[in-house]
């Protein structure tokens, strides 16, 4: 039997260790990269936030309609939304309108999702947003079911995720009609303000007095 | 020259252990067995189909797996939402009667960390259950044993579909053992933080249109009545 290894010369040990050697380095550079690297890298619109008076950060978002509308929830409507959308006709779902859109910031740019839910069953009305920005998280809001004077709605922060798990705070809801006369403007939109408030942490003064 | 080449196919190989590794990295544990699964709490149970063609509503940025549902509509195709599906669908209760409406948003999360064995979807529910009011459910989703027994063999194989029978438990966090916050806005669960997993089943994959038979489940936790007479006790 032939003595392979007696058989390489020194050119193809090298050759053989080259090889290997690169095995280790492609490795070595691959996981390199995927730590390095952010698998994942959601894009970031620069959060516009304003110093309210009374404390706390206000952040305006708005909706354009009907351009923004990604699903109008009710049967039987003439124009569905999306075309097509087979709306089911159940029990669960009569008198609930689930609407979902997409969120614009101050400067008029697409920075996230928002669901709208209305239900009015056994006498109780629910009006419920959710509002999701992909880099940053999401907020639960329930809005009080009547409107205030000057025709606006305001909810409380129910829960929120990353960015907005700590914060409290409350939303307004109101409808803008659009006044300018430009061919193919939007009938109006829905404008929605935050206002943020920090997480209250009790100061520690034992550790206040020591300083 | 013939070292170069050596060097770089050496290279090419061993990134591809690596990715292979990746994939089937041993030392990544699945968590098959939801953990609300032993629990003797009242569960909420709501189930759904994942196709989307199934759904009332099923969106993303239009070039990705599986396409949007109708057709027509509206895309997320803008940078701050591509990487962001959304899906409206009727929730079934556990006897597969038509329960209320949930629409789940989910979004490539950033905590993504492919070499500890986590490929991380960031994604919330808003459900509407006349039954019980209105939830907000927020989740990370760990989908690389999806990936390891559902996706990467439909890709590999000849048709590009995968057949057989694979159940999961989706949510990772963001509470301890894989659970979900689930907030209760309305309703009989109004005010309510109680735990909730996400649990999905596959029957059938295929890796030009995504999931062709499958089916999504939400369970949800109650509080034990008994609990709020025990703090009265104490009290």
């Amino acid at each position: 039997m032939p003595d392979l290894a007696s058989e390489l010369t020194s050119g193809g040990t090298v050759l053989i260790r080259t090889f290997f050697v690169g095995i280790v380095l492609g490795l070595a550079a691959a996981a390199g990269a995927l730590y390095a690297i952010p698998v994942v890298d959601q894009a970031r619109e620069v959060s516009i936030t304003k110093v309210a008076p009374n404390g706390g950060n206000v952040e305006v978002f708005r909706i354009d309609i009907p351009t923004d509308r990604v699903m109008v929830g009710p049967a039987g409507q003439a124009k569905p939304v999306p075309p097509g959308l087979q709306w089911p006709n159940i029990e669960e779902l009569s008198g609930v309108r689930t609407e979902m859109f997409k969120v614009r910031n101050a400067r008029g740019l697409v920075i996230g999702v928002a669901i709208r839910n209305a239900a009015t069953k056994e006498g109780q009305n629910v009006i419920d947003w959710v509002l999701h920005f992909p880099a940053r998280g999401s907020v639960f809001v329930n809005m009080d079911a009547a409107p205030h004077e000057g025709g606006y709605r305001i909810g409380g922060f129910r829960a929120g995720s990353r960015e907005f798990a700590t914060l409290s705070g409350s939303m307004t809801e109101r409808w803008v009609a659009n006044t300018s006369e430009e061919e193919g403007a939007p009938a109006g939109h829905i404008e929605l303000q935050a206002t943020y408030v920090g997480e209250l942490k009790p100061l520690d003064l034992a550790e206040e007095s020591v300083e | 020259m013939k070292y170069v080449v050596a060097l770089v196919l050496g290279l090419i190989i061993g990134a591809a252990i690596l990715a292979v590794g990746v994939v089937y990295n041993p030392f990544t544990v699945d968590r098959v067995l939801s953990p609300l699964s032993v629990t003797e709490a009242q569960v909420i149970v709501l189930k759904f189909s994942r196709v989307p063609a199934e759904s009332l509503v099923y969106t993303n940025n239009g070039d990705s797996v599986p396409s949007p549902y109708p057709e027509k509509v509206l895309q997320l195709w803008e940078a701050p939402i591509r990487k962001t599906s959304a899906m409206a669908t009727v929730m079934r209760d556990a006897r597969n009667q038509p329960a209320g409406i949930g629409i789940k948003i989910s979004s490539l999360s950033e905590s993504t960390h492919l070499l500890r064995g986590e490929a991380i979807v960031d994604s919330i529910w808003y459900v509407y259950a006349p039954q019980h009011g209105s939830m907000f459910i927020q989740q990370t989703e760990n989908y690389l044993p999806f990936v390891r027994e559902v996706a990467f063999p439909a890709w590999k194989s000849a048709a590009n579909s995968w057949r057989g029978t694979w159940m999961g438990n989706m949510t990772s966090g963001p509470g301890a053992l894989g659970i979900a916050a689930v907030s209760g806005g309305s309703g009989r669960v109004k005010g309510l933080d109680l735990d909730g997993v996400e649990t999905l089943s596959v029957r059938a994959f295929s890796a030009d249109a995504g999931f062709v038979a499958a089916e999504g489940q939400l369970l949800i936790e109650l509080p034990d009545p008994s609990d709020d007479e025990e703090d009265v006790l104490v009290r």
